[in-house]
């Protein structure tokens, strides 16, 4: 394709084509300083093209085409570009990956070791990590966690951070201006803008980490910490995997592993503050 | 023997993890997982020595598992392994 | 080189892979992923000194591969448990009948439905048993499921409730709509058995079938695949005594020959499958236009000759339905909007 840009994130490395150059210069900018892949062999290609000829002048639409594709994936304005490069690589992930099992989930590290968090849209573990990231943790990344089923590990992908929303103006208090990128009015999820991550996250994100806790946060309730018992962690962690089913037996392996050897709670928080305050407790509490 | 004879795959095509009180099995041949809760597990680890009729399998299940012998167990242990036949589990013939 | 070019290369000689520079893979396994043959590639491949990530990505594919292989499997077994107490013969086709008997067309292939063959009379017997073990219609429509039945070669799609699987129920292998008229009953009748009870297609029933998939699903779709499917069966098959024969007459009763013997020639330029030539016949001009057709792939993984595509289509189209039914087919769906 005319425009072009191959990179690695974590362990994966992709490569987005696309038929207008506004998408590739917004990507470009957004993931400086990161590497491209092995031997620049990409393990998923992202195309991001008009669906039919004419469409790539005339109300320029992008459809969001790859390796794996949904077929009713509704097509995005031209200007939200940056946004369709971001679901055709999480499409690419959600589809295809098969070398480490998929969560759905935020991840953070510290020490070596790794806070897990995951729960249904919106229950706040990407502004969560995201804040986290700022404030002495490394964010290993906002929307998936990898574990791999041969060691146990959790491998970082610390994609840019995709805040939504409310949580721009948030982050926007911790973070230098030149680590977001534009702002995309009107979305199809309403406003949007990315953040890079700090760059220790960007420079370790080939070194994995141990899973330590497991959290499902809950935003916008009194705060609360409620335990969870191992077969509901287990079940809802299936559900939080887009592949745990295609993995077979690794897949439930790696996942019954990491229930066994790792707490797990419920949390609900008032605002994103009261959650930093409670994660660092129950961190604190990990060794006692 | 009267009435339909179960059988189950043999034991060596599942993974088997106990957690509080539920049990995690991993059927090889399907590749799904299932959360087990009692007396699942207890019906397939009966059903390990061979294929059984209804009356068999709750000779089995008394010998294993001290089971009452009072009336009437029958339909609820029939009931049960239609579940483990929907599931895959378990089949006739 | 084209990248589908290249793909047909390795998947014939494995071993130039090795001459493959690290800037050609991406394009070359985004070129075998559209085309589905990523797992026969990987497994074709297994086993040579690749660059690192090329390694990761094709055990991977191989992994995907043996789930693939796996579910297949399973379906079968459970779609045998739900109609063996019809006591009908039931045949497994295309892929699921590959690994069923472990036939080298089913190594690292790529499976999706689960086709079967059952004679036409034992329809309305197999719809209610899979009905009754949990499968239900995709789609509650009652023209689609008029068109399904008077002018299909299959009962509307099936999808099982708890599975998510769909299973395709043939009584033949072209729909009755299409020029040629396959003999179903011999190809029920000849079928042969498998270790658990099910059965699948004689060998050249096989290859007839994997023809009329060739030419008559879509516009030469998947054709890469397809023909993989044919040269794969060929080879395992063609050394028996009088196979080519038996092949042959098996075209000639489907009403199949030209389509055959047009299959074959393409396999043997394409993958250098040895066919036996006075049945593959003389090459011909258009030959060659079939050939671009199936190498259309580029390294984005996509088909860049819209106008050869287009032709196609409208072949295709014509292949399967006669004209007035065409227009009628096209004014219903219009129609429904």
């Amino acid at each position: 394709m005319r425009y072009r840009l191959s990179l690695k994130v974590g362990p994966i490395g992709f490569r987005i084509g696309s038929a207008w150059p506004g998408p590739i210069a917004a990507l470009r900018g957004l993931y400086a300083g990161y590497p491209g892949p092995d031997d620049g062999i990409a393990d998923f290609t992202v195309r991001l093209e008009p669906e039919r000829p004419w469409r790539r002048w005339l109300r320029p639409s992008v459809a969001i085409h790859g390796d794996h594709m949904l077929p009713d994936a509704a097509p995005l304005a031209l200007a939200h570009g940056l946004l369709a490069a971001e679901m055709g690589m999480n499409l690419q992930m959600a589809l295809g990956l098969r070398r480490y099992l998929l969560l759905h989930a935020s991840a953070v590290e510290r020490d070596g070791r790794a806070l897990v968090m995951t729960g249904e849209s919106g229950a706040g573990k990407s502004t969560l990590a995201a804040l986290l990231g700022e404030r002495g943790w490394r964010l290993m990344g906002d929307e998936f966690a990898l574990l791999d089923p041969a060691s146990g590990a959790l491998h970082p992908f610390p994609r840019a951070v995709s805040l939504k929303n409310s949580a721009i103006a948030l982050m926007a208090a911790d973070v230098p201006e030149d680590r977001f990128g534009p702002v995309l009015e009107d979305t199809p999820k309403g406003r949007i803008r990315h953040l890079r991550p700090r760059a220790d996250a960007i420079a370790r994100m080939a070194d994995p980490a141990t899973p330590a806790l497991i959290l499902f946060p809950r935003y916008g309730h009194a705060r609360a910490i409620r335990p969870i018992g191992p077969a509901e962690v287990f079940v809802r962690l299936t559900q939080a995997s887009t592949n745990y089913v295609s993995l077979g037996e690794a897949g439930f392996r790696a996942l019954t592993g990491l229930v066994a050897a790792t707490p797990a709670c419920a949390i609900d928080y008032p605002d994103t503050e009261a959650a930093v305050s409670l994660v660092e407790t129950l961190w604190a509490n990990l060794d006692s | 023997m009267t009435g339909p004879v179960y059988r189950a795959d043999s034991p060596a095509l599942r993974l088997t993890i106990e957690l509080e009180g539920l049990t995690l099995v991993y059927h090889r041949p399907s590749g799904t997982t299932h959360v087990l809760g009692p007396p699942a597990p207890e019906l397939l680890a009966a059903l390990a020595e061979g294929p059984a009729d209804i009356a068999e399998m709750v000779r089995r299940l008394q010998r294993l598992h001290d089971l009452d012998g009072g009336g009437g167990i029958e339909p609820v242990i029939a009931a049960r392994l239609e579940e483990l036949e929907a599931a895959g589990l378990v089949h006739r013939g | 080189m084209k990248e589908a070019a290249l793909l047909v290369r390795l998947l014939a000689d494995p071993a130039e892979a090795r001459a493959v520079p690290p800037a050609a893979w991406t394009g070359l396994l985004a070129a075998a992923r559209a085309e589905q043959l990523i797992g026969t590639l990987a497994c074709r491949l297994d086993g040579l000194d690749l660059p690192d990530p090329v390694l990761a990505l094709l055990r991977d594919a191989r992994a995907g591969a043996a789930q693939a292989r796996m579910s297949a499997l399973w379906e079968a077994e459970m779609a045998r448990r739900a109609l063996e107490g019809l006591r009908i013969p039931v045949i497994l086709l295309k892929g699921t009948a590959f690994v069923a008997a472990g036939l080298s067309a089913g190594i690292g292939r790529s499976i999706g439905d689960l086709d079967i063959l059952v004679n036409r009379a034992d329809l309305p017997a197999v719809e209610a048993a899979l009905i009754a073990a949990g499968w239900e219609w995709v789609k509650e429509d009652a023209y689609d499921d008029l068109y399904y039945r008077q002018w299909m070669h299959e009962l509307p799609p099936l999808i099982h409730r708890t599975r998510d699987r769909m299973i395709d129920v043939h009584h033949t292998i072209l729909p009755p709509t299409a020029r040629p008229t396959p003999d179903a009953a011999a190809l029920v009748a000849d079928s042969v058995t498998l270790e658990n009870g099910l059965r699948m297609l004689c060998p050249e029933d096989m290859i007839v079938h994997a023809v009329a998939h060739l030419f008559a699903d879509g516009d030469l779709a998947g054709g890469l695949r397809n023909l993989w499917d044919i040269d794969r069966l060929l080879r395992d098959f063609s050394a028996e005594d009088g196979f080519w024969e038996r092949l042959e007459a098996r075209g000639r009763l489907h009403q199949l020959g030209k389509p055959l013997a047009r299959a074959l020639r393409l396999a043997e330029r394409l993958y250098g499958t040895r066919v036996d030539p006075d049945l593959a016949g003389p090459a011909r001009v258009s030959d060659a236009l079939y050939v671009r057709r199936l190498l259309v792939r580029d390294g984005w993984g996509r088909q860049r000759r819209p106008v050869t595509r287009f032709a196609f289509y409208i072949r295709s189209h014509w292949l399967r339905m006669s004209p007035l039914m065409l227009a009628r087919h096209l004014w219903i769906k219009a129609r429904k909007g």
